[in-house]
């Protein structure tokens, strides 16, 4: 058997919209102290709820080493503001930030900014593809020494190290340069979810972390290794890509006598695959799927975050330290760092190397 | 009888990218990791300031074709910035920033309501409106706008902003929004509840009689470079004066020019300080960009220790992009040849003499009672204080100067409000559901 991979741990803080800084604050707390690699926190424009990237950088100075991921939709945004706040939460953290894409597909959202019709999901997703790689080219723009400081030539910056993007896409243009400093990660951890189809093709390409929505760890496999596919097709290397399972769970009951497996529960509309029972079989699950080799690791949404984040953190997380499956300190200090990524070196410091 | 001395309002302006931080101090730290805006914060909230103010620019400058390299480049987000300051702050209002040309309104009124719930009640917008496309280049409107397109544009803009803040019930029920005009079409549910304070409040910063009308209909703070007694007072009136067309009270809008501080043991001391930042701030590279700035071509072949050109500006041309235009190159450039032949001043000397951004120059004592009279006299209802050292440019300022603000009784010794509406004592906006 092949030495298993590291497991990777994340958990959504979202749940009915609280505008309360320190109940996020107290949430992803918890998640630090069960040594998970990310929060996330979702969003959107058009249910109630406060703005995730906001939240999440005031939550940013209270917490030392969770990975901070609020969703970020590029439907009806700046991508050159998105790139700023994005990298900006990675600066006031310190290097845990990164963001989840989402793309706004509904009649609603659109109407909240009355500049375009709601479009298809597949349109809006090559857009979130354009706006991902522009942030990236964006967060290069600045190569990590451009600062120099030299009081001598009376220069602050090194201009041959600032680039122009100059982006042509088909939604959007950006010249460039980012008006932020490569960020500390050098570029934020992108998160897609992958399990719809028209996601599927962004995810593979942009994305450092992938969330599949599957009930059978052979069907998570099965998604997970046609992002594999054509994440090779893009020429990526594999171990640049984290493929972690994206679970709803309800601890709620952990009293009664547990419901393991997945089909036991009743489905909630909106939130794929459901896992309903106690926080013990909860580990049995993970380490079933973890060991059977389907994803490097998991995503779980409490569906009462207050109650269950305590059970996975106390109950489920503490299990799989005790059974050495899951670490049970921060090694490192950057997001990247959690996830055995590497700082992604600089596309225009390498273009500026002699041949 | 006596009555109470006018009280004072202070904000304090981060010292990032702007060219009045002297970079190349030893003291000087990082423009952009968080520890520098932590540090200023927290400097301003143990001065009990109104506010702390982050500026913004969309797009790096450009001269000649080149990015600008000469000042501090490169800045966060504001918002971001703010909503982290709002976990290590705990009174200081949190003012950012943001074009109303480069965003649009549901956006934006999201992320200035959640900043206000994330701070209980301490966030500002400085809406500024400069557009043109250069910086519009990073946008995918484009964004050029015409001069006046761009001041109705904001009005609409902050009417969009305010409609939405007042979409949510006093006691926490969303109702539908509707707004269709010239330039926004907003429709739906808000999805942030009232802020603490009401609204955030309005910074307006612009100076053309758009700018200032803009101010009068619709601002709780006008920010300004209007830094002398005389041009502070004049513009003071000007503005205060527009109000009462729109219903309002000389109170309702707060005037606070940006000024530097410089202080010394003695005033002599602090006058010999003050030319040395001035030398700092103008480099000899610096003063050639100003002058190329004015004039519109290439005079890198001038000595800036030498005299300024004989030959007129070159008004059309756009060789420094993503600056304030210069309104009217001929009068400066007349005006500075003329303070350099009266003066016998060089290059370098002239935009030194030419460019200063007002400043309090003096001992902690002269400079409290400059202040002060300023407030008195009717030139302004406080201060932004630019500082030219990130981020200990005010620890002097708190430590030495406020005391003795307080001792003459202008200026609090202790917030007694905590949202930031509260500490410029302005009201919280009536409910307009
Ligand atoms: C004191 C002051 C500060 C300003 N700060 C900014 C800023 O941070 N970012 C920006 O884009 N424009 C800034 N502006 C520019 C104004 O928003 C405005 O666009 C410009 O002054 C031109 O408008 P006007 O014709 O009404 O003066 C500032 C202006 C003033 C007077």
């Amino acid at each position: 058997m092949p030495p298993l991979r590291p497991l990777h741990l994340a958990a959504e803080i979202g749940g009915p919209p609280r505008y309360d800084p320190a109940h996020y604050t107290g949430l992803a707390r918890l998640a630090e102290h069960g040594a998970l690699d990310f929060v996330t926190l979702g969003d959107s424009f058009a249910r109630p709820g406060p703005d995730a990237l906001a939240v999440l950088s005031r939550v940013a100075p209270a917490t030392r080493r969770i990975g901070l991921v609020p969703t970020v939709t590029t439907t009806h945004t700046e991508p050159f503001h998105v790139s700023s706040a994005v990298a900006t939460l990675d600066w006031v953290s310190r290097g845990r930030a990164g963001w989840s894409v989402d793309v706004s597909t509904t009649g609603a959202e659109a109407r909240l900014f009355g500049r375009r019709p709601a479009a298809p999901a597949a349109d809006l997703w090559r857009e979130a593809g354009e706006a991902a790689d522009v942030g990236a080219r964006l967060w290069d723009s600045w190569e990590d020494d451009a600062e120099i400081r030299d009081a001598a030539t009376g220069r602050f910056v090194d201009r041959d190290k600032l680039h122009h993007v100059d982006f042509e896409g088909a939604a959007f243009s950006v010249r460039g340069p980012a008006i932020v400093p490569r960020p500390p990660q050098g570029r934020p951890v992108t998160v897609v979810d992958g399990t719809a189809d028209p996601a599927r093709e962004t995810a593979a390409r942009h994305a450092d972390v992938v969330l599949v929505r599957a009930t059978t760890p052979e069907r998570t496999a099965e998604i997970r290794d046609d992002v594999h596919r054509r994440a090779a097709a893009h020429g990526r290397d594999l171990g640049t890509l984290r493929v972690l399972a994206a679970l709803t769970v309800d601890l709620g009951d952990a009293e009664s006598p547990p419901e393991p497996g997945l089909e036991s529960g009743p489905p909630l509309a909106g939130h794929g695959t459901y896992y309903r029972g106690g926080p013990v079989d909860l580990a049995d699950l993970i380490t079933q799927w973890h060991r059977a080799g389907a994803v490097d690791g998991f995503h779980l949404t409490p569906i009462t975050p207050e109650r269950d984040l305590e059970r996975i953190v106390n109950g489920t997380v503490a299990l799989l330290q005790h059974r050495s499956l899951f670490r049970t300190f921060y090694p490192g200090g950057t997001l990247r760092e959690h996830l055995g990524l590497a700082r992604p070196a600089n596309r225009y410091a390498l273009q500026g190397e002699p041949a | 009888m006596t009555t109470a001395p006018k009280q004072l309002h202070l904000a304090a302006h981060f010292p990032g990218v702007n060219n009045t931080t002297v970079w190349a101090d030893p003291r000087s730290r990082s423009q952009i990791e968080f520890s520098s805006f932590e540090h200023l914060a927290r400097t301003a909230e143990r001065g009990l300031f109104d506010f702390f103010f982050l500026a913004e620019g969309l797009r790096l400058r450009e001269h000649n074709g080149r990015i600008h390299d000469l000042d501090v480049v490169g800045r966060p987000e504001s918002l971001t910035v703010l909503a982290a300051l709002a976990a290590v702050t705990d009174r200081l209002g949190l003012a950012a920033t943001v074009n109303a040309t480069f965003n649009e309104p549901y956006e934006l009124a999201r992320r200035l309501a959640t900043l206000d719930h994330l701070s209980a009640g301490r966030a500002g917008w400085n809406v500024v409106t400069s557009s043109d496309a250069f910086t519009g280049e990073n946008f995918r409107r484009g964004g050029y706008l015409d001069r006046a397109d761009r001041y109705t544009r904001a009005a609409e803009f902050v009417a969009t902003a305010r409609g939405l803040w007042d979409s949510w019930t006093p006691d926490g029920t969303p109702r539908p929004f509707a707004h269709h005009g010239p330039h926004f079409s907003v429709e739906g549910e808000f999805t942030v509840p009232r802020s603490p304070q009401g609204h955030p409040v309005v910074i307006q910063a612009g100076d053309s009689p758009e700018g200032r009308e803009f101010a009068a209909s619709t601002a709780d703070v006008v920010f300004t470079r209007h830094g002398t007694l005389d041009a502070g007072r004049a513009f003071y009136a000007d503005v205060k004066g527009r109000l009462a067309a729109y219903g309002r009270e000389p109170d309702d809008l707060k005037i606070m020019p940006g000024v530097g501080v410089v202080l010394g043991d003695t005033d002599a001391e602090a006058q010999e300080r003050a030319a040395g930042i001035r030398r700092q701030q103008v480099s000899p590279q610096n003063a050639i960009l100003a002058l190329e700035q004015v004039w519109g071509r290439d005079l890198s072949s001038y000595d800036p220790e030498g005299p300024l050109p004989e030959s007129d500006p070159d008004p059309a041309s756009a060789l420094v992009q993503g600056r304030v235009r210069v309104a009217d190159p001929l009068a400066v450039a007349a005006r500075w040849r003329e303070l350099s032949r009266q003066k016998g001043l060089s290059i370098r000397q002239t935009v030194i003499e030419a460019t200063g951004r007002q400043s309090f120059v003096g001992s902690p004592s002269t400079v409290a009672a400059e202040l002060a009279g300023y407030v008195a006299a009717g030139a302004a209802d406080g201060f932004v204080l630019v500082p030219h050292l990130t981020p200990g440019g005010l620890d002097d300022f708190v430590d030495l100067v406020v005391p003795l603000l307080q001792e003459r009784g202008v200026f609090r010794t202790a917030y007694t409000g905590s949202t930031l509406r509260s500490h410029l004592g302005l009201a919280e906006p009536v409910w307009k559901g």
